[in-house]
Formats: structure tokens, C-alpha cells, sequence
């Protein structure tokens, strides 16, 4: 009120004292109040519209979870100058990744896992723990072996570049011994994440040979299953307390396997009674189409 | 009101000029500038200084490079990952890292934009005692010095909307649709809300400060557009449309500036000869009338808490009506 009267004053000394004046501070006042929250609006609805983050864009270690981590980080770029071999960057408009907040790319330019953590030590806000003290402790994404149809391990082929990238050799890729169903006399040694170990470094997904690399780095949210909290695992349960929680089983007959051992579910009496081909080769059985899906289980052995 | 418009020159300041020389009449303005750069110059050379001191401690074999270049994607680059491993960063001294966002001075001082500091606040997040001694500390400083200080003597985007403002004059361009002076009142009340409902730091997407200064050190993308946006805006749409009308950090420090000691005022403005060249270079006219006119107050220090503190009101007087004095000086011709 006081503000408006010397603005209009010198203006319109001769005028009704009240009404113009009064009215354009009003009117004006409101325009300021609809063109601020207006643009506040805008300001939401694209910052809503742009705050996913893309499978892809790591964040550093020891980052919030990500909800938190875009009320938290300022951009300030500390970590990005922190990082020795410069793998963080901050997001420019345009970028998918939320303006102006650090993040890594593993394919190009993977996290290091600098024993000193020197990424979280000057991060003003908390955005990055600066308590973080075991970087194998950081839980930047999870691996996850994408792609098995390329991966050269599962094609029998002995590569394991991955697992020899890895700095929680060992523990966080294992490579485990599978037998090779097409030479039939190779084994193959499958790259294998664990998850529990895994800090999502993407050393292994930068150093795939492939054109494009079939282990990935991806966040555990895209990459992990949940089993429902009330699952209880029967073999576990009965092991805490020595006998089954749901007590003896009724066992049904199948019907049409009376008489069989438990577990037998071949109908023919005359069926081989061991499936491997490579045996069956000196003395075939009979043809019978039944046979065909009965017998085809060689990759269980 | 409109002869007032017409009386305005489209190139204020030939007066002062031929009184006082181009230099005394560019004073204020050349600091200005020295401190905006200097500022900025700070930020881009510290990486270079940091490896020039720290070249010393390391060994020639560290396979040192131009870390602008390879650990950041900066304006004039965007190289991807680094062929060799600058030292570990613990072995560099920086004089000033970050950005205007946050920053570290001699690698011991935190600073904290106080703005982006209550947005945390609002969008639910309590920061590490670093950034609250960041946020105090530029609290402390800019409601000494004037909050607007800021604006005028630090802020890379005021180069941007002064040069606007230049063309704007230059082209004489008189139109202007520039919305209402509060609206970035209002604008700068809703980042805070909008923050809260989001619960993050909504206006950083969008932020043209934080976005020119970062992207300078950091990779400019598209930001570009928002700068050239906004020249365009203020050169063509509205006379100092986003510093004067909308800018929310603007508007921000101008509630710091309540209580600036350092202020600008008009002790001989009984030597006024009503050029009206002030109103004309002034980036917030309106501060201007009470203190040299008398209009609503009898001291005559600006003590509009818009007023930037940007001196050039006192450049480009040819009666040498103002000067830079504080908050308590009433010393007046009249
Ligand atoms: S741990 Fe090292 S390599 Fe990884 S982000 Fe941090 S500083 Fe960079
Ligand atoms: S140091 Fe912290 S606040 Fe700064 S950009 Fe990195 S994560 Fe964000
Ligand atoms: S599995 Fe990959 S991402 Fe995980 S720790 Fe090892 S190298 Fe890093
Ligand atoms: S490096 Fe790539 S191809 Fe080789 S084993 Fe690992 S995932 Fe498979
Ligand atoms: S009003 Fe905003 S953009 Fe303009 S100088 Fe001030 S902070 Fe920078």
C-alpha cells in the first residue's frame, strides 16, 4: 500500500486519488504473482519431465540412492576435479542424464576404485558419503552378463577377460565350470557376478573384447530380482529347525506311472535308463517319437 | 512519464566522456570486469596452476597432461577418457575448485551458494556440515557487502544481459514487454515450493547462472541456447528482462541486500542537471529517484536493496553527482 501511493502520486497528482493507481499496482502485482508461479510451474514440470536417470550413466561411489542424491548434490563438479584418471563428468543440457550432476559412463570410462576414494572426500553436501571409507564397499550398479548368445565363454571359447579385469577378482566374477554340450569333451568356464560382491565399477563391462560388450553395468533396481518378503526357502527353513515347518507331505500317484521309483517320470518301461547319446551311438533303441523329449535332457546332468 | 522516456539518451554517458575521459567515465565498469573475469579466470587457470605447482613434488614420469583437457569436457573440448593418469588430485593445490554451485578456496574454505543451500532445505534434505559453513559463510559476506554484489561483480551472466542491454541501446530499441519487476519475487517463492513438491533442486535444471558458470568448466552443451535466449530476450523482448524481472537468484541476493553496508549514493545531487544518462545506464532505474530526488526518503544513499552496486551510475555522471560510500553516510550537498 504505501509503495503504490509515491508511484502514483507524481503521475496522477490531478486524478481520484484511489482507483487507477490502486488498480495498476494491483493488477500489476498479480501479473508478478501468475508470471512467478507460472514459471515455477514450468521450472517443475521439466525437472520432473528430465530426472531419470539412463541405464547407462553411472553414478560415483558412495552416491545417495538417486531420489535423494538430486535433492543433495549441488553440481558442483568437487568430485569430477577429484577423480585421477578424470572418468566423471557433470551432465550439460541435453545430456539424458539430469542437469549438472556427475556421473560415469563404464563402457568408456570406467570407475577406477581408487583405494583413497579421493571422488567422495570433498563433496560439501553429503551427496557422495563422505565416510565411505572401503571402496569395495560401493555399490556404483551391478555387472550382468547380458548377453550369453555373444559372450565368447558361452560359446566354449576360453576368454575371461571380464573376470581378469575385475578388481574383486575372485569374488565378484567367479568363472564357473560348466561341461561344453556341443564339443562334448571341453569345459566351459562361465563368467558368473555375484552380486553381493559386485561394486559396479565397470572395469569388466570396459574391457569386453566384443564390439559390444555382453556384461553390463546396470543399476541393481534394473538388475536384480526380489523375492516377496513372505517367501521362506523350505531347504533353509528345515535346516534352522531340524525338520519341515509344514510337516509330512502327502505323496500322490501320477497316474500312469504307478509302480515307478519317485522322480521317474518316463512312461515306457523300455527306456534307456541312461540318457547320453554319445552310449546310445553303439546301440540304438527302437525309434519312438515319444522317446525324442523324454530323453533330450543332456544339459542336465 | 513519456517525456521522461524521450529524454532518455540511447547512448548515455557522451556527457561524462567528454568531461572526464573515457577511462574515469568506464571506472566502475572495467573493474567490474576485471572482477567478473578474474573470477572466472580463477576457476579455468587453477587446474593449470595446480599442476604447474605440484609439477615439482611429481615425477616427470606421471605422464602429466592438460587436465582442463582430460579431466573435464570443457568449453573448447569434450575429450573422452584420458590417455594418462594426471597424480592423485591430493597432490594438487588449487586456488579455487568447483563452481559457483559450490566450491573449495586454497583447498580449505568451503563455499556454499546460500540460494541452492534453502533449496536443499526445501526439497527435504539436511547437507553435511560443509555446506551449512559454505551457505554461513557467503550469508555473512554478501549481507556485509550487499547481497547484489553478487549480481554485478561476480555472476557470469551479467556480461551476457549487459551486453544485451547495450545492443537494446544501441539498436534503439524501445519496446519492451518486460513483465512485472516482482514477478521474480514470486518466481523465486516458487522454486522453493517446487523444490518441496519434487523433493530435488528443481531450478538447477534450468538455472541460466549456475548452468553459464558450469558449463564453462564443465562442458557447455546445450546450455548455449539458454545464454543466447537470453540475450535475445533482453535485447529484444524486454530492457533488462531477466536480471531486472525474473531472475530468482537475483531476486534471492536482493533479500541479502537489505542490510549491505557497502551502498551506493548521491551526495551532490543538487549538481543534477537531469540528463537522466543514470536512469538511462542504471540496471535497476527505479533504485535511483529516491536518493537523488528526495522522492520518499531524505538520505541520500540508495537504499533500495535492488541497487547491484554496479557503479555505474557513478561513471557516467558528468556532474560527479554519486560515489561508492557505506550505508551510513549522509553526508549531502542538499
Ligand atoms: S574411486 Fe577413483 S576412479 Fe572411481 S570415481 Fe572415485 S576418484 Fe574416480
Ligand atoms: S562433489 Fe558432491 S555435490 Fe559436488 S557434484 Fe559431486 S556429488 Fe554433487
Ligand atoms: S564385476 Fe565388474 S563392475 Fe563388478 S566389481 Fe567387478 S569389474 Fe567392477
Ligand atoms: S570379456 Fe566379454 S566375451 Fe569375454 S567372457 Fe567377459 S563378457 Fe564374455
Ligand atoms: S539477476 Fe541473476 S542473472 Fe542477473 S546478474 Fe543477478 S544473479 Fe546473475
Amino acid at each position: 500500500m504505501n509503495a503504490a501511493k509515491p508511484a502514483a502520486h507524481p503521475r496522477s497528482p490531478e486524478k481520484p486519488p484511489v482507483s487507477p493507481g490502486r488498480r495498476k499496482f494491483l493488477s500489476g502485482m498479480a501479473g508478478a504473482a501468475g508470471g512467478g508461479c507460472l514459471m515455477a510451474m514450468g521450472v517443475g514440470i521439466y525437472s520432473r519431465q528430465a530426472s531419470a536417470l539412463p541405464a547407462l550413466a553411472l553414478r560415483p561411489p558412495g552416491a545417495l540412492p538417486e531420489p535423494e542424491f538430486l535433492a543433495a548434490c549441488t553440481r558442483c563438479g568437487l568430485c569430477v576435479r577429484d577423480c585421477p584418471p578424470g572418468i566423471l563428468k557433470l551432465a550439460a543440457p541435453g545430456n539424458p542424464v539430469p542437469t549438472g550432476t556427475p556421473y560415469f559412463t563404464a563402457r568408456t570410462g570406467p570407475c577406477e576404485m581408487c583405494q583413497d576414494i579421493p571422488c567422495v572426500k570433498n563433496c560439501p553436501t553429503g551427496a557422495l558419503d563422505t565416510e565411505l571409507d572401503d571402496i569395495n564397499k560401493s555399490r556404483m550398479g551391478v555387472a550382468v552378463l547380458v548377453d550369453q548368445e555373444t559372450c565368447l565363454a558361452f560359446l566354449g571359447l576360453r576368454c575371461e577377460i571380464c573376470y581378469n579385469a575385475c578388481p574383486v577378482i575372485g569374488k565378484a566374477i567367479t568363472l564357473e565350470k560348466r561341461h561344453n554340450p556341443r564339443s562334448d569333451r571341453h569345459a566351459m568356464l562361465l563368467p558368473t557376478v555375484h552380486s553381493e560382491h559386485c561394486t559396479g565399477c565397470g572395469l569388466c563391462e570396459k574391457s569386453c573384447i566384443l564390439e559390444e560388450t555382453a556384461i553390463r553395468i546396470l543399476p541393481p533396481a534394473l538388475a536384480q530380482g526380489k523375492i516377496g518378503e513372505h517367501y521362506l526357502k523350505g531347504w533353509e527353513e528345515r535346516g534352522k529347525h531340524g525338520k519341515s515347518l509344514i510337516g509330512e507331505q502327502l505323496e500322490f500317484e501320477v497316474r500312469g506311472l504307478e509302480g515307478k521309483r519317485f522322480g521317474d517320470t518316463r512312461v515306457h518301461d523300455e527306456a534307456p535308463t541312461h540318457t547320453d547319446p554319445a552310449v546310445n551311438l553303439a546301440d540304438p533303441p527302437p525309434f519312438d517319437p515319444a522317446l525324442i523329449n523324454g530323453s533330450h535332457s543332456e544339459s542336465t546332468p | 512519464m513519456s517525456t521522461r522516456v524521450a529524454r532518455v539518451s540511447d547512448r548515455p554517458g557522451q556527457d561524462a566522456i567528454a568531461g572526464k575521459g573515457w577511462f574515469a567515465a568506464h571506472k566502475w565498469l572495467l573493474l567490474r570486469r576485471v572482477s567478473q573475469l578474474g573470477i572466472l579466470a580463477l576457476f579455468m587457470v587453477s587446474p593449470w596452476f595446480a599442476v604447474w605447482i605440484s609439477q615439482g613434488k611429481a615425477s616427470p614420469a606421471s605422464g602429466l597432461t592438460d587436465p582442463l583437457l582430460t579431466n573435464t569436457g570443457n568449453l573448447f573440448s569434450s575429450l573422452g577418457a584420458p590417455e594418462t593418469i594426471p597424480p592423485s588430485s591430493t597432490d594438487l593445490f588449487w586456488i579455487i575448485k568447483g563452481n559457483l554451485s559450490s566450491s573449495l578456496v586454497l583447498d580449505f574454505v568451503p563455499l556454499t551458494d546460500p540460494y541452492l543451500f534453502l533449496q536443499m532445505l526445501a526439497a527435504g534434505f539436511w547437507p553435511a556440515t560443509t555446506a551449512v559453513i559454505g551457505a554461513l559463510i557467503l550469508v555473512i559476506f554478501y549481507s556485509l557487502v550487499g547481497g547484489r554484489v553478487f549480481c554485478s561483480w561476480v555472476c557470469p551472466v551479467n556480461m551476457v544481459t549487459d551486453a544485451a542491454s547495450w545492443t537494446r541501446r544501441r539498436l534503439g530499441i524501445k519496446s519492451s514487454h518486460a513483465p512485472h519487476a516482482n514477478t521474480r519475487y514470486w518466481f523465486l517463492a516458487g522454486t522453493f515450493v517446487v523444490a518441496a513438491l519434487t523433493g530435488t533442486l528443481a531450478m538447477e535444471w534450468v538455472n541460466p547462472v549456475s548452468i553459464t558458470h558450469r558449463g564453462l568448466f564443465f562442458g557447455m552443451g546445450a546450455g548455449l541456447w539458454f545464454i543466447v535466449a537470453l540475450f535475445l530476450y533482453d535485447s529484444f523482448v524486454a530492457t533488462r528482462g531477466w536480471c531486472g524481472h525474473l531472475c530468482p537468484m537475483g531476486a534471492f541476493y536482493s533479500l541479502l541486500n537489505k542490510t549491505a553496508l557497502l551502498r551506493v549514493a548521491a551526495p551532490r545531487r543538487d549538481a543534477c542537471n537531469d540528463c537522466m544518462d543514470c536512469f538511462a545506464i542504471c540496471p535497476e532505474p527505479q533504485v535511483i529517484r529516491p536518493a537523488l530526488k528526495k522522492a520518499g526518503q531524505d538520505s541520500p544513499v540508495i537504499l533500495d536493496s535492488r541497487c547491484t552496486t554496479c557503479g555505474r551510475c557513478i561513471d557516467i555522471c558528468s556532474k560527479q553527482v554519486f560515489r561508492l560510500t557505506h550505508r551510513f553516510d549522509q553526508r549531502s550537498s542538499s
